[in-house]
């Protein structure tokens, strides 16, 4: 490639920060002009809103945005001076602030006139968008998503959901005035579809050792997997990142700097207000993210509407046991995994919940070594920097021991 | 060939803990000062430990810090995690275990280790000070007695005084509501220590205990934890007076494999 070839096209990470952008100044220009824009679950089905061409912006988006940003203490202490529980998930209490304060400078984003809610992630966000409804006296649409006992959703699940997605429809039709159409349905099933692959072909990179990319890039690549799965430019740009990636295998690059000397899966939701430093640990110590399940959960694949029901039943924290930890060890299998680190956050119990089990069983399995550490994802008073550095520290350690110890009975 | 002197020194949240060790197998100085990390508390142990053994502070190899004030010491040319050290000051110690648990000031550790002696796994506590060695400290505060006396006490006792707080805070509203009731104090106690120890248990029993199981750490010398946590575990634990020194005896190791290397 020459070099004006290289200044004229634009890097993946530069396109996928404008989608983010350009999503928020669709939704204000919607408002602007006076439509009805909503706030909206990150599993919820996009493929609906996108259809009618409605605009939505989402509040655990921004609230990551927010907590990274270093706001999070400030807002989630608004909401408990308000009168919710310091118990509550962290996004939940600051955007129950943010619909009170209506201002954040971190990150800032239309009032809503509906919230689209949908459980595939926990239940803790029906009530907090519940909240919202009830406070700003707007109309709740609800996708409900029961916990999946079973492996894959059948028949009688997706039958459920698709009465509710036939109800929410009519319910969008009758607040936005907006008509559906099936012929532009289909259109959107398809980019979605093409975004969900390049998104999990760009993250299935991974399995290259040494990864041709940070783990922790993929925490900021997602804001486009959450907001903007139905878009075409993301498809484009996640389509762009795998070229990039598929580039840096081809001339040993990555954007991890520094020698990796070892791999790991990152358990967990980002710890975004130490975010920093969470990540100095590791890249100091040679450690590159090389597996999440937050990041993939976001790369729905389906062929047909009955699959994509079945997808959104299917989001990490909505499946049973047995398919996470199937996810886990799939992980280990392809990525060339030395050890795990979990993440015990507060704030999300529907996912550390099931990690004490998780981690047992995990070891149990594959024989690598876990550490946990306590964090947030977005209340910064939930971390400490000592106990967090003590057991990367002791993870590396006995990263480096088993494989001195490999090297001896190979040699 | 000159002798080879290791440092290893252990700063803890409460205190500070050093060994000199000669050809990475003798230990001929060794010392404990009751300050932890941010004080002065490495400077003095390591003074102690200088005079105690007789070798000169220039003659020392290698130093290996650990401990939560690991990086706060600046003479040590590595720094290894608490874990790591225990693990192997505690194979030191007692030769081949699969388990060792050590209550330090702050946090719970079991370590799993294979017959090789490697630590191939650890558990930790998630952030709660039930369980750990500030628990202990905080009740003793309440009954006013010295941490020291928790062990000759508890053997006083005639029974145990159920506590089922887990939480500091609530577990010391209930020491002083049993102390209200004229419960005797050595009742109190090891009611307190089977509180510690079932924690410490529920810990070390996730994913299966190996035999045979040690215990390193100050809290070792606290005779009633021990009982409890045996009781607990269904199981000997091996102690040792040793058993504080395992993380400073640890990094003395590392120190002489670290010296061993170049
Ligand atoms: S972080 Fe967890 S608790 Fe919070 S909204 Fe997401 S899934 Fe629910």
């Amino acid at each position: 490639m020459s070099n004006t070839e290289m200044v004229e096209e634009k890097p993946a990470k530069v396109l996928l920060g404008e989608i983010v952008a350009k999503h928020y100044q669709e939704a204000w220009d919607a408002k602007n002009r006076g439509e009805k824009v909503g706030w909206c679950a990150s599993n919820f089905p996009q493929e609906i809103l996108e259809t009618m061409d409605i605009k939505v912006v989402y509040p655990e988006n921004q609230a990551a945005a927010i907590s990274a940003k270093g706001g999070g203490q400030r807002m989630c202490e608004t909401a408990e001076n308000a009168g919710y529980s310091n118990d509550i998930c962290a996004y939940a209490r600051i955007s129950l602030a943010y619909m009170d304060v209506k201002d954040a400078p971190e990150l800032n984003m239309p009032q809503p006139d509906f919230v689209a809610c949908c459980n595939n992630i926990c239940n803790c966000m029906i009530k907090w968008y519940e909240n919202i409804a009830k406070e700003l006296d707007i109309p709740l649409i609800l996708i409900d998503v029961p916990y999946n006992d079973e492996y894959e959703a059948g028949d009688d699940r997706v039958e459920y959901l698709k009465g509710q997605f036939d109800h929410a429809i009519k319910q969008l039709e009758d607040i936005t005035g907006k008509k559906w159409d099936d012929k532009r349905f289909e259109k959107v099933m398809e980019i979605s579809q093409r975004t969900g692959k390049a998104w999990l072909e760009a993250t299935g990179y991974a399995k290259y050792t040494p990864s041709p990319f940070s783990g922790f890039d993929v925490f900021n690549h997602m804001a486009v997997a959450v907001c903007a799965r139905g878009k075409e430019e993301s498809a484009i740009a996640f389509e762009k990142l795998t070229k990039e990636f598929e580039e840096n295998v081809k001339t040993g690059k990555s954007t991890f700097k520094g020698e990796e000397k070892y791999r790991i899966i990152f358990e967990g939701i980002a710890c975004w207000p130490h975010l920093r430093h969470t990540f100095k640990q590791l890249k100091d110590g040679g450690v590159n993210v090389c597996g999440t399940v937050y990041a993939d959960a976001f790369g729905y694949i389906y062929n047909n509407t009955y699959e994509l029901m079945q997808a959104y039943c299917g989001t990490p924290n909505a499946i049973s046991y047995e398919r996470s930890l199937d996810m886990r060890l799939k992980l280990v299998e392809e990525n060339n995994i030395d050890g795990m680190l979990v993440h015990i956050n507060r704030s999300c119990k529907q996912w550390s919940g099931i990690m004490y089990e998780m981690e047992r069983e995990f070891r149990e399995r594959t024989g690598l070594p876990t550490a946990t550490f306590d964090g947030d994802q977005a209340d910064p008073r939930n971390f400490s920097d000592a106990q967090y550095d003590t057991r990367v520290q002791g993870l590396i350690e006995v990263m480096e021991a088993n494989k001195a110890a490999k090297m001896k009975g190979e040699h | 060939m000159s002798d080879i002197f290791t440092l290893g020194i252990d700063i803890g949240s409460t205190s500070s803990k050093c060994v000199m060790l000669k050809n990475g197998k003798e230990i001929v100085g060794e010392g404990v000062v009751n300050l932890g990390a941010g004080t002065k508390g490495a400077d003095q142990v390591i003074e102690q430990v200088i005079e105690q053994s007789g070798v000169k502070f220039e003659d020392i190899d290698v130093i290996v810090s650990t401990g939560y004030g690991r990086n706060s010491y600046e003479g040590a040319k590595k720094t290894m995690s608490e874990l790591s050290c225990h693990a192997k000051g505690g194979t030191f110690i007692f030769g081949k275990v699969g388990t060792i648990i050590d209550i330090g000031g702050q946090d719970i550790k079991v370590l799993k280790l294979n017959p090789n002696g490697q630590l191939t796994n650890f558990l930790m506590n998630d952030k709660c000070a039930a369980g750990t060695g500030r628990f202990l400290e905080v009740m003793s505060g309440v009954l006013d007695v010295k941490l020291e006396e928790l062990g000759e006490l508890d053997k006083k006792s005639t029974e145990k005084t159920p506590i089922s707080s887990t939480c500091t805070v609530f577990a010391e509203s209930e020491v002083i509501s049993c102390m209200a009731k004229k419960i005797p104090i050595p009742n109190i106690i090891r009611g307190i220590h089977a509180s510690v120890a079932t924690r410490v248990a529920g810990l070390a029993k996730r994913g299966g205990l190996s035999q045979p199981v040690a215990m390193t750490g100050g809290v070792t010398k606290n005779s009633g934890i021990v009982r409890a946590l045996s009781e607990e575990l269904d199981c000997e634990i091996k102690i040792s007076p040793d058993s504080q020194m395992a993380g400073a005896i640890g990094a003395a190791l590392y120190a002489y494999e670290e010296h061993q290397k170049n």
